[in-house]
This record gives structure tokens, C-alpha cells and sequence, in this order.
């Protein structure tokens, strides 16, 4: 019966994959670069001097246009994060809180707040305790500061896109010269990447449409724009691959944390099996079924 | 529950509080004495597994109530909170999303070994009907349970889903306004959907207690589909099926230990970590994977009425199983054309999930264009659907009934003891019983 269900759902599987590879009708973007990343897999971890770097990239090029509202500048300092150090953590009886970096990187930051004595607004330097500071107050603000699009929140960007931070680095890298052909309104750039139709801007060969989509971002890196403190070479392609680890890390900040414990918790599980195994068999041993 | 009890209270406050509730005696009872089918396979585990399933998300729902807020304004900042500053709030999140999931794996493959070995077949009828209610209630807990994250596909999948309710004649309007609370989904929605998936699991543990007491009134169904005859034939719950019972729960939890840790969001929809906002539309709204075969059978309808009803005449289909199915053999064990039957069924299931994924008018075979009739592209997902749809209810509504009367069977054992005694998996020669043993 198992030996039959398996061979049912290998077929099934088979017949999935026939059916489901991927297919470039017009309308579709191009499938995501291929990144090798430090946190893929199982064992995976992010790696803190990229997330530095990306960090960096981010504060000096994405900031000025998109929001990270969920994160706070203690986060910087968290176990697994781009700034921790475990001077300033619990084992030390400290937290990110007293981390001087996020210390300094906060005071840098102003932010709104009511004076407790009057009760006048006032701005204040930021402190661990804040959230990322906007670049714009509100919605209206950002689009019109941007040509009506709206940049989105970064805070959960890695996980919000099908592809996860090979698609943001995809896109990043992936800007190219729109094909003659293709009409490209103001405020537009080309990105075989970006979800998109272009079918009704397309005039050469309806057939052939080309992939991806407008976007209202121009290309936003490129070599020589952040200079690295770790001296690391200041390509776009490292900018790009560092800000989108960044990114995943800002989007599941407890990655590692999760993978260490699972690895414990599978560990665990299996020889749990096994001792039950062993009893089931022990228990069985003068039964037939 | 059924047959006398051979509990015997040993110490004076077990003898004193047996005279007032026995409560030890039903546990020992249902739990440890219950005779069991000696040659149950491992598809009988998903039962227990099913209850382990029904614990966790009952307890990581609870403590995620804690600290969730089920404001349309918080509700996605309060399970970012929960990801972010709650204290192995991640974990306790991805258990219950990815928990969701594992219950319906499991209750799928219960489900299909009940048809499988005609366990809804007299006298087992009531217990069946019992599951199907179960199954009901958890597919509506698992609905309102994705909207309260206030993503993207929470609101759009909750509009459509909602929106269904508007197909039906004259009452329909009224009906959604009154499950919106409102005249779109909005907050009002979004707090009594939350209020509801509080209640809904009190309601399914609630029919699980009516689905035990039915099963040990009729005893359990085994893979020959002959009831048990004599005490060869069964073996004591404890230890037997609970070790086995056991061992199959610890393997599960690997499984979802592994979706859980690392690849939590493997089953979810990306799109469900953008807020919701009702002025933009996901470009595929897809319901979650457990749910893409009615979802499929919806789409394959043109008509929006008709396919509403066809997809809760499939659900339908389930309760009247017991009736539909004329053999007079229960395990499709002994049901060679059934069988097959069955498989095709399985995988007919199957299409209409990855049907329900794609979208109706892509192309099946990418590339191939020759397959039109008329106007239809019949290399097409929502052709495929069709097809697969036809199979689900021709199963049901044409095959079971007919093929009962006309299928020629295997030969049935005469106990449940003879076969499994006829080849020992385990046991060494000298152990096997004798010939009088058998039932």
C-alpha cells in the first residue's frame, strides 16, 4: 500500500513538474538571478559584515526614499544582526539597548516627540528604543516627492517577493536599455525583472513581447557609491548582493536563531523516533499484524 | 465506552471518586483497555496524529491571542511584533501558520484511508458524518484563521471568498453584507472573522469528543474491513497502539519541525507579508494549497451560481458517501476495480490542486496550440479542472453506487486473525499461533 502511494505521488510529482517548468509566455518577468547566499540552506547564517555593508548601502542610497517602519536601531544590535556584539547582550547582563554603535547611529536620527513638561511637539536624537526614521511623513508625501509611485516599505521586502532578495537583487542589477519597440512613459524604466504586461506598449512583434515590466525607480546603484569601511571592492554587484542580505536579514531578523534551535529540535526528534521505534518493536515482538 | 469495563479502582481515592465520577474508568476505558484491531497499518496513526495536531494550534492560538490585535490598523504591525519583540514569538507563529497546514495533510490522509477501507460503510456511518463536520469546521477555522493577518491575500482572499456567499439568488446581497458587517471587508470583518476563529476550534474539539465516543461504540474499522470476531483478533490500546501510535506522532513532528524551522514560509503566499490595502489587487489570488481542489471546481464553472454550488455540492459528495457506496465489501483491499478507481481519485484530487494554483487560461503544455474545439483552448488549466471536476463527482455520484452492484470482489477473510496470522511480519516461527487461535 505505502510502496503504491509512492510510486502514485512520484508520477504526480513527475506530472507536475512537466506541466509546471516555467514558462516565458509574454507577461511574465525573467525568473530571479541565481545568488549564492551565506544564510541559504539549513546550516546557513548571515554573514555580519555583509549585513554591515548592506546596512550601509541602505542607510546612504535606499533610505532616502523607502520606509523600514518595523525595524528599530536596537535591532542592529541583536544577536544575529549587523551590529551585535556580546559585550551588549544578556549574557553580559546588557542589551542592543547599550550597544554603542546603535547608540551612535540612533543619535543621528531625529525624530518627533512632545516636550513632557509643555506638551509642544519637539524633535529629539533618536535612541536604540526608536524605530527606523521615514524619509517622507505619509503616503500622499512619498508619492509626490516620487512621481506618484509609491517606494515600498523595506522592512519586509526580502519575504514580500516570490524570489525573496534574489529578486531585489535582480532588479537592482538587472535594469537594461528598453527594446526598440517599446514605448516607455516618463518617470519609467525598463527591468526585464518587474512584474509587468507590456503587451499594450510593445509595437514590434505581439508574438514576442518583451519579459518584465515598468518600474518607476531609476537604476539606484552603481560602482563606487558606498565606500566600504572593510575595504571590500564597491561594485554594483556587491552593493546589490550585500543590501538584498541586508534586506533578508531586516525581514527575519531571527533566521539564525531559528536554525540553530531547529537543528536541536530535529536532532532530538529523530533519536525521540528511534527510542520509540526500538519500543514499538519491543512491545510487538510476540504479536503478529 | 462499549462492552463492560474491566477497570478496577486500586486505591481508596481512585474506589471514592469512581463511585462519584468515573472519569479514570472512561480514560482507562477509551485509552488503555479499548480493544484494538490487531492488524491496523500506519494509516490508522493520523487519528492520534490528528488530535496532536488539534493541541498545538489550540495552544500556540492561544498565547498568539496574547498579543495579538484585531484592528484592520494593527493587526499586521501586532504579528510583526510577535515575529519581532515577543519572545520565541517567531516560533510560536510558525507553528500555528505551518500547523494549519500539517492538519490538513494529516486530515487528508485520514480521510482518504477511511475511503480507502470503506470506513464510513454501516455501521460507522454516524462517525463518518461526524469527521466530514469536523472537516467542515476546520476548513472555515483555516479561512478566517489567514484573514487575520491582514496581508494582502488575508483581505483579497477574504473579498472573493466572501463575495461567493453574494452568488446565491435573492438572499445573497443581504448574506454578505451581513458577514461583512458592513458593505466590504473591512475592520468589522476582520473582528468578528477573529472572534470566530477563537470559537471555531472549541467546536471542532467539542464534534472530536462526539467522533471518539461514535468510534468506540462501533469499534475501529481495520484494513480487511472484517469486524473483529473473537480476542484474536484485537489487542489492548495501551501498549500497543499507543507506542504505535506513538512512534507515528514523533515522525510527523519531524516533518513539521522541518517546515516550522526551516522552511516556514514554504506554504504561505508572499504577498501575505504586504498590508492589506483594498485599492490594489494581487495579480493571482490563490487561496492556501488545502484549499486549491474546490477552489479549482469553483473555477471550472462558468456560470458563478453553479460553480458555488458545485463546489459545496464536492463537500456535499463526502456526507452522502455512506449511502452512495452500494458494496457490500468494505476494504477496497478486496475491490480490484475500486481500487483503481480510487487512484485515479486520488490523482484527480491532485489536478484540481495544481489547477487551482494556475491560472484557468495558461496553458497546460507550454507551446501547444492544436488542441482547440470551437472557441475553447482545451490545452488550458480550467479544461483540465473540468476534466479532473467531471471524475471527482462521476466518482461519487456514478461509480461507487454503480460499481457496488456490478464489481466481482476478491474473497474476503474470515477473520481478522487468519490473514494477519498467515504472514508474521516479526514474529519468530515458533510464535506464530496456533491453528485453534484462529478466529
Amino acid at each position: 500500500m505505502l510502496r503504491k502511494l509512492s510510486v502514485i505521488a512520484a508520477v504526480a510529482g513527475l506530472l507536475t513538474a512537466g506541466v509546471a517548468g516555467p514558462a516565458l509566455a509574454s507577461g511574465h518577468p525573467l525568473p530571479a538571478k541565481e545568488v549564492k547566499w551565506s544564510f541559504d540552506g539549513p546550516f546557513g547564517k548571515f554573514d555580519q559584515a555583509q549585513l554591515q555593508r548592506g546596512y550601509k548601502v541602505y542607510r546612504e542610497v535606499c533610505s532616502a526614499c523607502h520606509a523600514m517602519s518595523l525595524v528599530s536601531f536596537r535591532n542592529l544590535g541583536d544577536k544575529g544582526g549587523p551590529f551585535y556584539d556580546e559585550k551588549y547582550s544578556a549574557k553580559h547582563g546588557k542589551t542592543s539597548n547599550d550597544n554603542p554603535y546603535v547608540k551612535a547611529i540612533a543619535k543621528d536620527y531625529e525624530v518627533a516627540d512632545i516636550d513632557s513638561e509643555t506638551g509642544d511637539p519637539i524633535k529629539r536624537p533618536a535612541t536604540p528604543a526608536d524605530r527606523f526614521v521615514s524619509p517622507f511623513p505619509n503616503e500622499a508625501a512619498a508619492r509626490a516627492s516620487n512621481g506618484g509611485a509609491l517606494p515600498p516599505d523595506m522592512s519586509l521586502l526580502a519575504k514580500a517577493r516570490e524570489e525573496g532578495p534574489r529578486h531585489i537583487y535582480s532588479i537592482v542589477t538587472g535594469y537594461k536599455d528598453a527594446p526598440a519597440g517599446l514605448k516607455i512613459g516618463p518617470g519609467q524604466h525598463y527591468n526585464p525583472y518587474m512584474p509587468g504586461d507590456l503587451t499594450s506598449y510593445w509595437s514590434g512583434d505581439h508574438k514576442h513581447v518583451p519579459p518584465g515590466g515598468f518600474i518607476a525607480m531609476a537604476p539606484p546603484l552603481k560602482a563606487g557609491q558606498v565606500t566600504f569601511d572593510d575595504g571590500t571592492p564597491s561594485t554594483l554587484d556587491q552593493q546589490a548582493k550585500d543590501v538584498s542580505a541586508f534586506l533578508m536579514w531586516a525581514a527575519e531578523p531571527k533566521m539564525d536563531e531559528r536554525k540553530q534551535t531547529g537543528f536541536a529540535v530535529i536532532l532530538y526528534l529523530l533519536l525521540f523516533s528511534g527510542l520509540l521505534y526500538v519500543s514499538y518493536r519491543k512491545v510487538w515482538k510476540n504479536e503478529s499484524h | 465506552m462499549s462492552g463492560h469495563s474491566t477497570y478496577e479502582p486500586k486505591t481508596g481515592i481512585e474506589r471514592w471518586l469512581d463511585a462519584r465520577l468515573p472519569i479514570v474508568r472512561l480514560g482507562y476505558d477509551s485509552f488503555v483497555d479499548y480493544p484494538t484491531p490487531r492488524n491496523l497499518n500506519y494509516w490508522w496513526t493520523f487519528g492520534g496524529i490528528l488530535s496532536l495536531c488539534l493541541a498545538a494550534q489550540l495552544i500556540t492560538g492561544i498565547i498568539l491571542v496574547m498579543h495579538y490585535n484585531p484592528g484592520a490598523d494593527h493587526a499586521f504591525a501586532s504579528v510583526e511584533h510577535i515575529m519581532r519583540d515577543v519572545n520565541y514569538g517567531w516560533l510560536i507563529r510558525y507553528m500555528h501558520a505551518n500547523g494549519a497546514s500539517m492538519f490538513f495533510i494529516a486530515v487528508y490522509v485520514h480521510m482518504l484511508r477511511g475511503l480507502y477501507y470503506g470506513s464510513y460503510k454501516a455501521p460507522r456511518e454516524v462517525l463518518w458524518i461526524l469527521g466530514c463536520v469536523i472537516y467542515l469546521l476546520m476548513m472555515a477555522t483555516a479561512f478566517m484563521g489567514y484573514v487575520l493577518p491582514w496581508g494582502q491575500m488575508s483581505f483579497h482572499g477574504a473579498v472573493v471568498i466572501t463575495n461567493l456567499f453574494g452568488a446565491l439568488p435573492v438572499v445573497g446581497p443581504a448574506i454578505t453584507t451581513w458577514l461583512w458587517g458592513g458593505f466590504a471587508v473591512d475592520s468589522p470583518t476582520l473582528n468578528r472573522f477573529f472572534s470566530l476563529h477563537y470559537l471555531l476550534p472549541f467546536m471542532i474539539a467539542g464534534v472530536v469528543i462526539l467522533h471518539i465516543w461514535a468510534l468506540h461504540v462501533v469499534g475501529q474499522n481495520n484494513p480487511t474491513g472484517v469486524e473483529p470476531k473473537s480476542k484474536a483478533d484485537v489487542l489492548p490500546f495501551t501498549p500497543y497502539a499507543t507506542v504505535k501510535d506513538g512512534f507515528a506522532m514523533s515522525v510527523f513532528l519531524i516533518l513539521f519541525a522541518w517546515f516550522v524551522f526551516f522552511m516556514p514560509n514554504a506554504l504561505g503566499h508572499a504577498d501575505n507579508y504586504i498590508p492589506a490595502n483594498p485599492l490594489v489587487t494581487p495579480s493571482h489570488i490563490v487561496p492556501e494549497w488545502y484549499f486549491l481542489p474546490f477552489y479549482a471546481i469553483l473555477r471550472a464553472v462558468p456560470d458563478k451560481l453553479m460553480g458555488v454550488l458545485a463546489m459545496f455540492g464536492a463537500i456535499a459528495c463526502l456526507f452522502a458517501l455512506p449511502w452512495l457506496d452500494t458494496s457490500k465489501v468494505r476494504s477496497m483491499r478486496y475491490r480490484p476495480t475500486a481500487k483503481v478507481h480510487f487512484f485515479i481519485f486520488v490523482v484527480a484530487c491532485c489536478i484540481l490542486g495544481l489547477c487551482g494554483a494556475k491560472l484557468p487560461a495558461d496553458p497546460v503544455i507550454p507551446g501547444l496550440t492544436t488542441f482547440n474545439a470551437g472557441d475553447a483552448d482545451l490545452n488550458s488549466f480550467v479544461w483540465l479542472s473540468r476534466l479532473a471536476a467531471l471524475y471527482y463527482f462521476a466518482f461519487f455520484l456514478v461509480i461507487l453506487p454503480v460499481l457496488g452492484l456490478t464489481e466481482k470482489t476478491l474473497p474476503v477473510p474470515d477473520s481478522i486473525a487468519s490473514p494477519a496470522l498467515s504472514h508474521p511480519a516479526t514474529v519468530p516461527a515458533e510464535a506464530t499461533a496456533a491453528p485453534e487461535m484462529k478466529g
